[in-house]
C-alpha cells in the first residue's frame, strides 16, 4: 500500500514538472514569436518609408541612377526574404544601400537643404535604430529558448514536443564598432 | 564574454531575497513576541492591516505624487527628439511598453523612475543631465531606469517600506503598552523578558531601516547590472556615472527630498562624489558608492 503512495507520488510530481517546463516551452516560443513579428514591424516601416524617400531624391539626383536602383533592388529582395538568416542578410543590404544614398546626397546642398528630405532621413535613421533594438530582443529570447531546448532535463521535454532552437538574427557589422562614439574632428 | 553580466544579475536577486527573507523573520518574530506578552494576536494582524492599507495606497499614487514633488513636465517628441527616440529604442530592446517620460528643470544631472508596474512606469531625467551627457552615456542612465521598472523594484520598494512600517508601528506600540501599563502583565513576561522585549523594540526599527537600505543598495547594483545588459555596454553607464559625480559632487538637487531618494539614479544630495568611508554613512545610504559602481561595471566590460 505504501508503495502504492510512493508510486503515486512520483507520477504526479513527474506529471507537474513535465506540465511546468512544457509550459516553460510554450512560453518561451510565443515570446520569441512576438519579438520577430515586433521586428517585422519595424522592417515594414522601412519598407513605407523607402519609396518616397527615393521620390524626393529623384528630382535632385539625375546622375545618381544606380545608387537608386540598388536601394530599391535591395527592398524588394529584403521584401521576399523567406528565412532568419536571409532576412538578415538582405536587410543588411539594404541598410548599406541606403548608407550609401545618404553619403551622396552629402554632394547635393539643394537636397540637404529639402525639409521633406531631411524628415526622411531622420525617420530612416529612427527606424534604423529600432531595428536594431528589436534585434537584439528578439536574440535575448531565441538564447533564452535555445538554452532551455539544450539544456538537461528540459532538452528530453523538448524532445518529445519537438520544440526547435530558432536562429539568431545577426547583424553584419561588428557590434562594438556600432556602440563606441564617432569621434569626429574639424 | 556577458557571463559576468548574467552571474552578477542572479546573485544580486539571491542577495535581495535573503535580506528580504530576514526582513519577514524580524518581523514575524516581533509579532509573535507582542502578542506573546499581550496574551492577543489580534494586535500583529490589525498592525499588519493598517500598514497594508497606507501603503498600498501610497503605492498606487506614488508616481503622480512624486513627479509633483519634483515638478517634472511630460517630453514631448518634438522637443526631446533624442532622449524620446532613445528611451524608444531601449524600451524594445528590454522588451518593456515604453514607459512616460518626464523633464525636470533642474541643473543637477539625476534621474529617476517609478510607476506601480511597467504598464505605468515614467521614467524622468533633469535638464542638467541631458546638458553634460554624451548619447551612449545617457542611454546607460536611460537602461538603468528601465532596469528599475523592469525588476520590478518600485513594488519591492513598497513592500519593503510596509515591513519597516509595520516594525517600527509594532515597536512604538509595544513601548508605550509597556510604560503606560496596557496589556496584562501577570501574563508569562516576567522581569528578564520584558528588558530584552524593550531593546529589541526600541532596536528593531533602526534594524529595519538598515535593511531597507540595504535592499535599495542592491537594487541599485542589480539595476546597473541590469541597465548594461539592456545597452551592452557597461562603459556608457559608468563614464555617466562618472560625469555626474565630478559635476555633482558636493551639490544638493533644489527639490532633494529624504521621501524620494532612494528613487534617483545618483543620491539627490551631491554625496556620492565624496570619500565618505566612514561605517555610519554607508550603512544609512541608499545608494552604494559611486566608486564602487563604476568598478563594478567596469570589472564586467563586455568584450
Amino acid at each position: 500500500m505504501i508503495l502504492l503512495y510512493i508510486l503515486l507520488g512520483f507520477v504526479v510530481v513527474a506529471g507537474a514538472w513535465v506540465a511546468a517546463s512544457y509550459n516553460g516551452f510554450i512560453r518561451l516560443r510565443t515570446r520569441a514569436e512576438e519579438a520577430w513579428s515586433d521586428i517585422d514591424v519595424q522592417l515594414k516601416r522601412r519598407y513605407d518609408l523607402i519609396p518616397n524617400l527615393i521620390d524626393t531624391v529623384k528630382g535632385y539626383m539625375n546622375h545618381e541612377r544606380e545608387t537608386l536602383e540598388s536601394v530599391t533592388k535591395a527592398r524588394t529582395a529584403a521584401m521576399g526574404a523567406g528565412t532568419v538568416a536571409d532576412q538578415a542578410a538582405s536587410e543588411n543590404m539594404l541598410t548599406d544601400a541606403l548608407k550609401s544614398l545618404f553619403a551622396v546626397s552629402e554632394s547635393y546642398p539643394d537636397l540637404k537643404a529639402n525639409e521633406n528630405f531631411l524628415e526622411l532621413q531622420r525617420e530612416l535613421t529612427d527606424t534604423e535604430n529600432k531595428i536594431q533594438a528589436s534585434r537584439r530582443f528578439y536574440n535575448t529570447n531565441v538564447r533564452d529558448l535555445n538554452i532551455k531546448i539544450e539544456s538537461f532535463p528540459s532538452n528530453i521535454i523538448a524532445g518529445i514536443f519537438n520544440f526547435v532552437k530558432r536562429e539568431f538574427f545577426e547583424l553584419a557589422e561588428d557590434e562594438q564598432a556600432a556602440k563606441d562614439p564617432v569621434k569626429v574632428s574639424f | 564574454m556577458a557571463a559576468n553580466l548574467y552571474k552578477n544579475q542572479s546573485e544580486n536577486i539571491i542577495k535581495t531575497w535573503a535580506l528580504m527573507s530576514v526582513f519577514f523573520v524580524l518581523v514575524i518574530f516581533l509579532g509573535l513576541f507582542a502578542s506573546h506578552y499581550f496574551g492577543n494576536p489580534s494586535i500583529f494582524y490589525i498592525a499588519i492591516a493598517i500598514s497594508l492599507l497606507m501603503n498600498v495606497f501610497s503605492y498606487w499614487n506614488s508616481a503622480s505624487l512624486v513627479l509633483k514633488i519634483s515638478g517634472a513636465k511630460p517630453a514631448l517628441k518634438e522637443e526631446y527628439y533624442d532622449l524620446y527616440t532613445l528611451t524608444e529604442n531601449l524600451s524594445i530592446t528590454a522588451g518593456l511598453p515604453m514607459p512616460k517620460l518626464y523633464v525636470i528643470k533642474e541643473s543637477v544631472p539625476n534621474a529617476f523612475a517609478t510607476g506601480r508596474n511597467k504598464e505605468h512606469g515614467v521614467v524622468a531625467v533633469t535638464t542638467g543631465l541631458l546638458e553634460i551627457l554624451e548619447k551612449n552615456e545617457l542611454e546607460g542612465v536611460i537602461a538603468h531606469e528601465l532596469a528599475h521598472i523592469g525588476n520590478r523594484d518600485i513594488l519591492l520598494q513598497t513592500v519593503v517600506v510596509v515591513l519597516v512600517g509595520l516594525v517600527t508601528m509594532l515597536g512604538d506600540f509595544f513601548l508605550r503598552a509597556t510604560f503606560f501599563g496596557g496589556g496584562n502583565r501577570d501574563n508569562k513576561a516576567g522581569g528578564y523578558l520584558l528588558i530584552i522585549g524593550i531593546i529589541l523594540m526600541i532596536l528593531s526599527p533602526i534594524i529595519a531601516t538598515i535593511i531597507q537600505l540595504m535592499i535599495s543598495r542592491k537594487r541599485e547594483f542589480l539595476a546597473d547590472s541590469t541597465g548594461a545588459l539592456i545597452t551592452r555596454y557597461p562603459e556608457g553607464l559608468a563614464s555617466a556615472l562618472e560625469k555626474i559625480s565630478g559635476f555633482s559632487s558636493g551639490k544638493k538637487m533644489e527639490k532633494a527630498n529624504h521621501a524620494t531618494a532612494h528613487m534617483f539614479f545618483a543620491s539627490p544630495f551631491g554625496d556620492h562624489g565624496k570619500k565618505h568611508k566612514s561605517f555610519m554613512n554607508k550603512l544609512f545610504a541608499t545608494h552604494p558608492p559611486t566608486e564602487q559602481r563604476i568598478a563594478k561595471l567596469r570589472g564586467q566590460r563586455v568584450e
